[in-house]
Order: C-alpha cells, then structure tokens, then sequence
C-alpha cells in the first residue's frame, strides 16, 4: 500500500508527465488558453489514460507474450488506443450526453497525444504489474491534469498584460512551462 | 520548380518546429546533447520519408473511411524497424533516447504531413515535401540541442568549445532548460520574421 502511494505521488509531483518526462506536451500548448477547456482536456486524458493502460496491459501480457510477438507492441498499442478512443467516444455518446459534451471535442485530439502511448509503452518497459500499472496511470492522468489546468489559469492572465510582439503565443507559453517545471523539480527530494 | 517549392516549405516557411509547433515531445525530451538531437531527427527523417512514399503510392486503394487507422498502422510499421535497427547498431544512442523512438509514431509532424499533403499528391511531389519536412525538423532539433549542450557541457557533438573555466548550466540538460531555451529560440525566430515583413513592405 505505501508503494502504491509513493508511486502515485512520485507520477504526479516528481516525475509528472509533462513537466519532467515530455509526454503530452502538444495538448498542454495547445488547448490550455482557458481553465474551463484545460480542465475537460485532463479529465477526459485521465479517463483514457486508466482505460488504455488496462486494456494495452492485457493485450501485451495475455496475447503479445505468450505467442512472441512482443516486436508488435508499436502497432498493436496505437491500434488499440485510437480504437479504443472512438469507442469511448461513441459510448459517452449514449450513456451520458452531459459528459459528452464536457469531453466531446477532446476526444479525437487524445489518438495523438504521446502521453497516452508513452504511458503504455513505460509499463511495460517499468515491468508493473496490474494494480501498479492502474496507479501509474492514474497518477499520470492527475498529473496532466495538474499542469494544463495550472498553465491555463496562468495564460488567462497573460491575455490581458503587455508582452513584446514577438514573444506572444508559443514563445511566452513555453518559457513558462520552464518556469513551472522548475518549480516542480523543487519537488523531487519527495520520494 | 513546384518539386523545389515542396522541398523548401518544410526548412522555412512552414518550419514544423517554429512554425507548426508539431513534434514538440520528442524535440524536447532528447535535446540533451546534438548528437541526440541529430539521431532523433534522422530517425524521424527515415520514417516521414518512407511513410509518405508508401502512402502516396496506395492513396488510391485505402477507402476514405478508414484512412487514418491505415495511415497509422503503416507508420507504425516503419517505426518498429526504427526500433529494433537503432539498439542493433548504435545501442548507446537507442539507450539514451529510451521510449522516444516507438512515440515517433504519435509524432503529429508525420501524421499531419501524410493527411495533409502524402495522400493526395503524386510521388515525387511526396517525396520532396517529406524531404523538406524531416531536414527542417533535423536542423530544429540539432539547433536545440547545440545550444543546449553548449550552455550546459561547453561542448558541442563532444567537442570542447568553451575553455574549461566556462562554468556550466546545469539547468540546461534539465527539463527547464528545454522549455525556456525553445521559447527563446521560437521568439528570436519570431522577431526575424517580422523584421523581414516589415522590409517587405517598406519596399512595397
């Protein structure tokens, strides 16, 4: 149990995902001019972080090992994860139209988020097994959702300060990012 | 003149780097020294170039439908032989870069680029555009990286540039080293760009 913890607090401070190991960044620049969007892009990140990371760990340990194909893992995890994201999508459809359309249009933008594929990819390569495995993914989706939500409440200020012409957009945005990861590094005497 | 046009949109015009802001994970992550950098790009380069060879010549069989699962799976193809080339003949360099080498394949630079430009053109103009993308994308990392490596080790490509009593960043081979640096080297960019239209139109 307190591996556990220590696991998911080590995902979300120390080794967060964007600020430490450069998964995610495309979202985290992208979509986080706003706390209300940020917020609904690490939700619906985190949600399909847990699903992905469970169905990528049964497929590798259940179908990829015991046949020898694990020189498949590329192919079979993207597959499986952008399927896997039109499922979801086509299920909160359904099942709850409120949350459709809190996620809705982040869906399809998760296919390509390296986070996700990364998250696969270092379970395997971390060798967890299932329930480690859920509470690294859980981390990871906290930890995203951490950083975009801090990042954005911080450019909805910067929409209204006064900064050099060609600093504006993705050069502000990114030297602030330095500056949170340095605040997080801060954090890595924690675990 | 169009195949040259092709080739040179990705070194300047549409950098994918400090234009687009495509492929920001791994121009990022493995920015540590230039040989990274220019290994990264290499890689990439060899993937984008394949890719959009193969797909330029089926982008008449794939149904429109399912497309982009196609796109993927033939990307992830060539990533796979990435992945098990690199650690077979530079096991250093594929140790260094861990994971970054299967997230090619969620690199949205290469996706992009096979949506947008592979799968509606003719070979040759593929081609040329792939080769433009992955040189600009090469020369973004390996500037990155240079100018990391040499803030924070005083060397670049391993060569010893600055003296020996040059004290080193530690900072820059940290994660916040990679940000600022970028946004810094994205800002310069910027204020080149808006240099230049303004000559434009002084001219004009």
């Amino acid at each position: 149990m307190e591996n556990l913890l220590l696991l998911f607090a080590g995902t979300v401070l120390v080794n967060n995902f964007v600020l430490a190991r450069f998964l995610g960044v495309c979202p985290y620049l992208g979509v986080s001019r706003q706390v209300d969007t940020a917020f609904g892009m690490g939700m619906a990140t985190t949600f399909v972080m847990v699903i992905a990371s469970v169905v990528t760990f049964l497929i590798y340990h259940l179908l990829l090992v015991p046949f020898g194909l694990e020189y498949l893992e590329i192919v079979a995890f993207i597959l499986v994860i952008s399927s896997l994201v039109q499922i979801v999508e086509l299920f909160l459809q359904k099942m709850s139209p409120t949350m459709y359309r809190a996620m809705g249009i982040f869906l399809p933008l998760i296919t390509t988020n390296c986070a996700i594929m990364g998250l696969a990819l270092l379970i395997v390569q971390e060798g967890y097994n299932f329930v480690e495995a859920l509470v690294f993914a859980l981390g990871a989706g906290v930890g995203f959702t951490l950083a975009i939500v801090l990042i954005a409440g911080i450019r909805e200020h910067l929409e209204i300060a006064d900064i050099p012409h060609s600093l504006r957009g993705g050069a502000i945005t990114l030297i602030i990012a330095g500056l949170m990861a340095l605040a997080f590094s801060g954090l890595a005497g924690l675990v | 003149m169009s195949l040259l046009n092709d080739f040179k949109n990705g070194l300047w015009n549409e950098h994918p780097i400090f234009r687009l802001l495509l492929g920001m994970c791994p121009l990022l992550a493995v920015t540590t020294t230039a040989e990274y950098g220019l290994a990264m790009g290499l890689a990439t380069l060899f993937v984008i170039i394949c890719a959009e060879i193969v797909i330029s010549l089926v982008r008449n069989l794939i149904p429109k439908k399912v497309r982009i699962p196609s796109f993927i799976i033939i990307i992830a193809t060539f990533v796979t032989i990435v992945d098990y080339t690199m650690p077979a003949f530079f096991p250093e360099i594929a140790d260094a870069l861990s994971i970054f080498i299967p997230l090619i394949v969620t690199n949205c630079l290469i996706l992009a680029r096979v949506e947008a430009f592979a799968s509606r053109v003719s070979l040759k103009r593929a081609i040329a555009d792939a080769l433009g993308m992955g040189i600009g994308f090469t020369w973004g990392l390996v500037l990155l990286a240079g100018v990391r490596e040499l803030l924070g080790d005083g060397s670049v490509f391993g060569v010893q540039i600055l003296g020996e009593g040059f004290p080193t960043w530690g900072i820059m081979g940290l994660p916040p080293g990679a940000y600022i640096t970028l946004g810094i080297i994205l800002a310069v960019i910027n204020q080149i760009i808006r240099m230049r239209h303004k000559k434009t139109r002084e001219v004009s």
